[in-house]
């Protein structure tokens, strides 16, 4: 478990306000308010259609939040007059079945991105995605299709390839709901290792044992909105919130 | 009979081969010109804007909906009279009409190939910052075009078939030099099945490198 993560020194990255989204007549999401915290590791935990996928995936507009605000960068992106495109390459998001782009090598799908978007020129991006991919054990599959690749493999490419955009936020959602259960330790491990060099991240995960190891808080949805929050310890060990209890009763 | 098929082959077998150039030329010029309409009118069928997804409709529907020979007539006397100053040739106006035929078809095995790419790709190019434009054009068309491959060939085959109603404007293609030539000489089955052979040798060579294409295709995923 993550030693106890000061929160008095550390500036706010994301803020939320009044978050709503609703599909039609379903209310998805009903209000919520929640910031986070510049380094910190927190996870969503709940069961399915509480809403976790929805809330993160608001938080790059993927999904357009129905009311409410999202203040990062210091603006508000849930504002649809906005370009969200500039904000998102500072917000990586990993996804449940990778969504590697099939049709380019292993090296473009990371350059891609930077290289398109003027961030890096083609050698940076070159040297930088080759350190990437040193990182995660990958380099052996540098000129590859992806198609070659194992569920692991492809995640681990998914999550080098949000990197290479310098993120000042990683977005997963559900990194490893996919893969088969043999693969499951090695994308964790990346993952763990982005939380240990201090990358901010948000996590939707079932995970619970990575969880509690990996995270600074753990927040618990249900019903759309956040019933109960807090570090890993209070949480797994002492939930107050009846619903924290049934829920991790069924999981744990 | 096949004394007079020799005589005619000996005697206008250039006549066939500026046919069948101009046949292919008709059909490759449709196909080229049709699939960058067809492209571009897909996207607009697929867009948010009500007004743009009008005029795609209306444009695809119009088109698949009439008879191509219709559509011939159409723009072979539409065109002269709306742009006098630019002396079209007819050759001009049928292959205009033949492009504007080709695209419509040509969007609708788009927007099926846009359509078959998974969502997951447009969200994992939008959420590492790219814009909807660069989305479609790196990640979603390179995909579409290589499911689509197979689908526009026989849009190629298919029209090479179809510009022999192009014959009715005498402008040179495989028909046309059918029906010089048996005005000419009095003959009528005899060229007829030249042409016969020539356009089945064709397309059936076509639509066999087709069948091989996708193969291919399929053992490069």
């Amino acid at each position: 478990m993550r030693d106890s993560f000061d929160y008095r020194n550390a500036p706010e990255l994301i803020r939320v306000e009044k978050l709503h989204k609703d599909f039609g007549s379903l209310k998805v999401l009903s209000g919520i308010s929640e910031t986070i915290y510049k380094g910190e590791v927190v996870s969503l935990i709940g069961a399915s259609g509480s809403g976790k996928s929805t809330f993160l995936r608001c938080l790059n507009r993927l999904e357009e939040p129905t009311s409410g605000h999202i203040w990062f960068d210091g603006v508000d992106i849930a504002d649809r007059k906005l370009n969200i495109d500039k904000h998102r390459q500072k917000m990586g998001m990993v996804f449940q079945h990778f969504n590697i782009f099939p049709h380019m090598s292993v090296i473009d799908n990371i350059t891609l991105a930077p290289v398109l978007l003027g961030k890096q020129s083609k050698d940076e991006a070159i040297a930088k995605a080759e350190a990437l991919l040193e990182r995660v054990g990958l380099s052996d599959k540098r000129d590859n299709k992806p198609s070659r690749l194992s569920g692991g493999q492809k995640q681990r490419l998914a999550i080098v390839r949000a990197l290479a955009m310098e993120p000042e936020v990683m977005l997963f959602d559900e990194p490893t709901s996919a893969l088969d259960p043999e693969m499951v330790g090695e994308v964790l491990e990346v993952i763990k290792g982005l939380a240990e060099n201090n990358m901010t991240c948000v996590i939707v995960t079932h995970e619970m044992g990575f969880a509690r190891e990996v995270c600074d808080r753990v927040l618990f949805m249900d019903e759309g909105v956040i019933c109960e929050q807090g570090h890993p310890r209070d949480l797994f060990d002492n939930p107050q919130n009846p619903r924290t209890r049934d829920f991790l009763s069924k999981v744990l | 009979m096949l004394a007079n098929i020799e005589r005619l082959l000996v005697k206008y077998g250039m006549n066939f081969v500026n046919g069948l150039g101009t046949t292919l030329l008709l059909a490759f010029i449709s196909v080229l010109i049709g699939c960058f309409i067809g492209a571009f009118v897909a996207i607009m069928r697929l867009s948010k804007s009500k007004v743009l997804n009008g005029i795609a409709a209306v444009y695809t529907e119009v088109i698949r909906d009439t008879p191509l020979l219709l559509q011939l007539y159409f723009f072979y006397f539409l065109l002269p009279d709306m742009l006098p100053a630019l002396k079209l040739s007819k050759f001009t106006c049928i292959a205009v009409a033949l492009i504007i035929n080709s695209g419509a078809y040509m969007s609708e095995i788009f927007r099926s190939g846009i359509q078959s790419i998974d969502r997951g790709q447009t969200e994992a190019a939008r959420s590492l910052g790219l814009s909807a434009g660069q989305t479609m054009t790196r990640i979603i068309l390179p995909q579409a075009f290589k499911n689509v491959l197979p689908a526009m060939c026989n849009e190629f085959v298919a029209i090479t078939k179809e510009t022999s109603l192009a014959s009715t404007f005498y402008v040179g293609d495989l028909m046309t030099q059918y029906q010089t030539i048996s005005g000419k000489t009095y003959l009528v089955l005899e060229p007829l099945i030249i042409i016969g052979v020539i356009y089945f040798v064709l397309t059936f060579t076509m639509s066999k490198l087709v069948a091989l294409l996708e193969k291919k295709l399929k053992e490069g995923d």
